[in-house]
């Protein structure tokens, strides 16, 4: 699939907006003061809405956009705008709650906590349900949008607790360590089960000439790319993929994990390792798309 | 609204005869000829007469050979929507521009609503829906609800475009909901099939599997031995030896 830029923003920024999000409204955070509180939300917002903004560059009629919040009962897309759209209300009266010095009550922070995984959740699934890419079509890919939400969203955490100079305990610093090797684990696993799926079918079942010997795409049906060979048919990626995956891991895994072992207590260590983390999702999330084969393919190149 | 209706009791669809199929691309002409001043904004054309011409096509005809050898078949393929019962486009579209007609069955786009997301085109295993190119909207077949409808046609002309155009009749358009109807025999009597049928979508359209190939009982005559059958002795005798003697 072509990665459309947007696409790996959109998912990459929102990400972890969204998993920082959940470690603020469960407290992690302590924003004592008017400036910590107005800097954290401007800039959770801002990741999570900067990350939506751009899932609208690619559209055909952005202008538009507003009806895709329309028919949450059967797209995993609208699904994710409607939650999303919620996730930042409930955020921005979350922080507006602690600029006036009201408390939050509990129920409210889970509620925002269940919905701001949620919506983690129908990102992933507007991939994850389409059985044209066999690749995608896995329980793993949710799996991996949510640990790598948690695990990023974590270490953001961490980096501002550091930036704002409060402390941070040995048992943070593990706890962000672990999820992170678990993500990455998650990501591993995927890799090994998901990113290894075949499309179902054949150029036989595809052309329904069955019985009839072996098939292959003799002449095609117009002399330029199309469309959905341009769309469905990128393959730059799937050349470089190892070298690529290894740069993923690399930065997006190995160095915030060598942060996390070896300078857990430094400011400077912890932004470092959190723009290096966020530079290796966008090579994962460009993998992502990039590998995947969709099954239409089999029309063009007899293979899929 | 993108929650698929019931299912319908009428099912318009599409029977393709891939036996009489020439690959003539009759029918991918027509379709674009009637679509790009039909239903919906035109069909774009970008850079069509540059170096990389690039558009949007509702029906497309590819080329296949099956088998190998002295068997090795040429088979014409000519691919469009197949209107299916479980239309995966549908339910994915987020804004209900794509939908499935609850009267026959007909899938379609309202492009007032289309934000050309493209999910719907990701999600259909056929390749039957394409971004117009200048629009920004997704195009796909229509089964040209606004010709098989229209009473300000002659009768015979409400078909769709590439059903009433194919030189060789290898298109038919029916009710595939109706056992008894022209189209649903056809597919009784010829073993129709669904493409891609793992991927559950339940096509409504049906293809026409080429019929098995023939074999003559006497292996065809070389034209000498026709020859030499037919006049032993006559006139191609004479021709023979008069060229002979010419040394």
């Amino acid at each position: 699939m072509r990665p459309a830029w947007s696409l790996i923003f959109f998912t990459t920024m929102s990400g972890l907006g969204l998993g920082l999000a959940g470690w603020i409204v469960i407290g992690l955070l302590p924003l004592m003061t008017v400036s910590s509180l107005i800097g954290v939300a401007v800039l959770t917002l801002f990741l999570i809405g900067a990350g939506l903004l751009s899932s609208t560059f690619h559209l055909g009629h952005p202008e538009r956009a507003w009806r895709a919040l329309s028919q949450w009962r059967s797209s995993w897309l609208s699904r994710e705008g409607v939650l999303a759209v919620i996730v930042m209300a409930g955020l921005a009266g979350w922080f507006a709650a602690g600029y006036l010095g009201m408390i939050v009550p509990l129920w409210a922070n889970i509620a925002l906590l269940v919905l701001i995984y949620a919506t983690v959740y129908a990102t992933s699934m507007i991939y994850a349900s389409l059985k044209t890419v066999a690749r995608w079509y896995h329980p793993l890919t949710p799996a991996c949008y949510l640990m790598f939400a948690a695990a990023g969203g974590l270490l953001a955490s961490l980096a501002l607790l550091s930036l704002l100079g409060l402390p941070i305990t040995a048992a943070l610093a593990q706890a962000a360590l672990v999820l992170m090797l678990s993500a990455w684990g998650v990501k591993f696993a995927w890799w090994r089960v998901a990113g290894m799926a075949r499309n179902q079918g054949s150029i036989e079942s595809a052309t329904g000439l069955v019985g009839m010997g072996a098939v292959r795409p003799l002449m095609p049906p117009h002399t330029e790319e199309n469309y959905l060979q341009h769309e469905m048919g990128f393959v730059v990626a799937r050349k470089h993929a190892d070298k690529l995956r290894m740069i993923a891991i690399g930065l997006g895994g190995v160095v915030p994990v060598l942060v996390l072992l070896m300078a857990p207590a430094s400011a400077s260590a912890l932004a470092f390792g959190l723009i290096a983390h966020v530079a290796g999702m966008f090579v994962e999330r460009w993998l992502f798309f990039a590998e995947a084969r969709h099954v239409v393919t089999l029309y063009y190149e007899g293979a899929a | 609204m993108t929650m698929l209706p019931e299912p319908s009791a009428i099912k318009l669809g599409l029977v393709i005869d891939l036996d009489i199929c020439v690959g003539c691309q009759a029918c991918v002409v027509n379709c674009k000829e009637w679509n790009t001043a039909g239903y919906g904004a035109p069909l774009a054309d970008v850079d069509a007469y540059g170096g990389s011409p690039n558009g949007a096509w509702l029906n497309r005809v590819h080329a296949y050979e099956a088998g190998s050898g002295a068997e090795a078949r040429t088979v014409h393929f000519p691919k469009s929507c197949l209107h299916c019962e479980d239309a995966p486009c549908v339910t994915v579209c987020p804004t209900g521009a794509s939908y499935k007609r609850a009267e026959d069955g007909i899938v379609l786009v309202n492009e007032d609503w289309c934000i050309g997301c493209g999910l719907c085109a990701w999600s259909c295993p056929y390749g039957a829906r394409e971004l117009d190119p200048a629009e920004g909207v997704m195009k796909k077949c229509t089964l040209c609800v606004d010709r098989i409808y229209n009473d300000n046609l002659p009768e015979e002309d409400r078909q769709p475009a590439c059903v009433r155009t194919c030189p060789t009749n290898a298109r038919h358009f029916g009710d595939l909901g109706d056992p008894n109807s022209e189209v649903s025999l056809m597919v009784a009597a010829r073993g129709g099939v669904d493409l891609m049928p793992e991927q559950d979508t339940r096509p409504v359209n049906k293809y026409l599997p080429p019929r098995p190939r023939r074999v003559a009982d006497d292996a065809p005559m070389s034209l000498v031995s026709m020859v030499e059958a037919d006049s032993p002795g006559g006139f191609w005798k004479w021709v023979d030896t008069t060229l002979d003697r010419l040394g």
